[in-house]
């Protein structure tokens, strides 16, 4: 029996991280994030769930509380966006380097200054590099499923690292979709508790977060490093599983429309959604051929997938959601640089920046964005190969 | 599995490994206690950091083996029976 629930993309996270037997929640209140704790202390509150919420001073408290109860063996979770994921900078690395699998939902959110508390992918670029995996939900849906998988991912013996599930501010956290949820004991039987490799144990004392001298200091990053890259393999087989149970199909990179076409957009996020709803109807309408690629997984970047998603593209726009100020490329343009330079491929890469603060990407940007591209595509040259997509389409 | 010989984590999964690694080695300066001096107050023993002061009948002594010459017990010593000598 499928059930569906009418939920925001703040309250369908919270609905799942109410399924998955999380022990311990400890955050801080953000926008536009705010309203997932909201909703695990009203359960918590309630005695829908016996989960501990612990409630701390900051978002650099708040993870630090995580890491502890990670520690013990718990399963964990917290939420942040913007100037909370900043706060943390420093405790995200602490949580990767040692080796927690804590899930975190981000409300991706602009960064001060200006002050704004619109969607963009600042907050998590700024922290690109802290060790966690990072995916991205286009919608409601993939925000509830993908909650309900990262921890599955994240607790594997062979990853054992955090996770981030991005989702767009305001977007997606405070737009009501119409999903479908699972029955709790679905999730528990996809979910089982979690089975700590390490953890804090009185009768079995160890020491965590001891220093590392430099003959060793690099072997655990480098171990961190092949934990991430492990993750790709696993993150396959926990979307696989849960599609069986779900006939919600996910993996690391989604394509639309790559047939008879020589020219695809790439982006991240909510995004996605609106390119590709435009590109069906210039296909449908105008018989104009544009892709649209989309990466659920940003960390670790799925190279091979991307690699073989992009074998008959000539021409390719990828979109980033943050601005790089200074550098050639945003994060995401400089991601598909280096994979393109390291396969030695010859295709046209173009590279702008779009949506920052909350500046939407309505559906008649979108459609001007298609445009430019066949034309590229068919040799014109572009005002710019690189800027900010309202100016340059 | 990993190919790095590590413990995921830099975990310790094996307590009093410290007692293993002796880190007396970091030392440029040595405390020296003056035994005609030391009235056993055991402030000293108190401040230092490492633990490396050890309690005996009549007055302290220095374990040398995890000493670090930080120099802090001989700074709050009020009898001033610890000098610090530089390592030869
Ligand atoms: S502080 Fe000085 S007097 Fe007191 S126990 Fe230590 S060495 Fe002796
Ligand atoms: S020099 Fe420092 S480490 Fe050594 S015994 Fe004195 S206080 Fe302890």
């Amino acid at each position: 029996m499928v059930r569906r629930l009418g939920l925001t993309g703040n309250e369908a996270i919270a609905y799942a991280v109410k399924q998955c037997d999380v022990g311990l929640v400890s955050a801080y209140p953000i926008t536009p994030q705010t309203i997932i704790v909201e909703r695990i202390s009203d359960y918590v509150a309630n005695g829908e769930i016996d989960t501990e919420f612990v409630c701390v001073e900051s978002e650099h408290s708040a993870l630090s509380a995580c890491i502890g109860a990670s520690l013990t063996g718990l399963r964990v979770f917290t939420a942040t966006a913007s100037q909370g994921l900043a706060l943390m900078h420093e405790v995200l690395y602490a949580t990767s380097g040692l080796r927690c699998p804590i899930v975190m939902a981000v409300a991706n959110r602009a960064l001060s200054a200006p002050l704004n508390i619109h969607g963009d992918h600042s907050d998590m670029m700024g922290s690109r590099d802290c060790g966690w995996i990072q995916i991205f939900a286009e919608n409601v849906q993939e925000a509830y499923d993908w909650t309900i998988q990262s921890f599955k991912i994240a607790e594997h013996p062979d990853v054992q690292l955090p996770v981030a599930v991005n989702i767009d501010g305001f977007t997606l956290t405070h737009c009501l979709e119409d999903i479908e949820v699972l029955e709790k004991e679905d999730v528990e039987k996809f979910l089982p508790p979690r089975k700590p490799i390490y953890r804090i144990d009185p009768e079995k004392p160890m020491t965590f977060g001891a220093w590392a001298m430099p003959e060793y200091y690099y072997k655990f990053k480098l171990q961190q490093q092949e934990a991430m890259e492990n993750s790709i393999k696993v993150f396959k087989q926990v979307a696989d599983e849960y599609g069986k149970l779900t006939g919600r199909n996910y993996g690391v990179i989604q394509s639309y429309g790559l047939e008879g076409s020589k020219v695809a957009i790439m982006a991240l996020g909510s995004t996605c959604g609106t390119l590709r709803h435009v590109a069906k109807i210039l296909r449908e309408t105008k018989g104009l051929k544009v892709g649209v690629i989309k990466l659920w997984l940003y960390r670790p970047i799925p190279e091979d997938d991307f690699i073989s998603t992009v074998e008959n593209v000539e021409t390719l726009i990828v979109l980033d959601r943050a601005l790089s100020p200074g550098a050639v490329f945003g994060p995401l343009g400089s991601d598909v640089a280096s994979m393109i330079v390291k396969r030695n491929l010859d295709f046209r890469l173009l590279n702008y920046t779009y949506g920052l603060g909350g500046d939407e990407v309505s559906m008649d940007l979108a459609d001007k964005l298609l445009r430019l591209a066949v034309k590229v595509a068919e040799g014109v040259k572009p005002t710019s190969l690189t800027g900010y997509l309202r100016e340059v389409v | 599995m990993s190919k790095y010989d590590v413990v995921m984590g830099a975990i310790i999964p094996k307590p009093r490994s410290s007692i293993e690694n002796k880190t007396g080695g970091w030392r440029t300066r040595k405390p020296v206690i003056d035994v005609q001096k030391c009235v056993n107050c055991l402030i000293c023993w108190i401040y230092c950091p490492d633990t490396s002061i050890i309690r005996l009948e009549k007055y302290v002594a220095v374990n040398y083996d995890y000493c670090k010459g930080c120099g802090i017990c001989a700074e709050e010593c009020p009898r001033k029976a610890i000098t610090m000598v530089e390592e030869g």
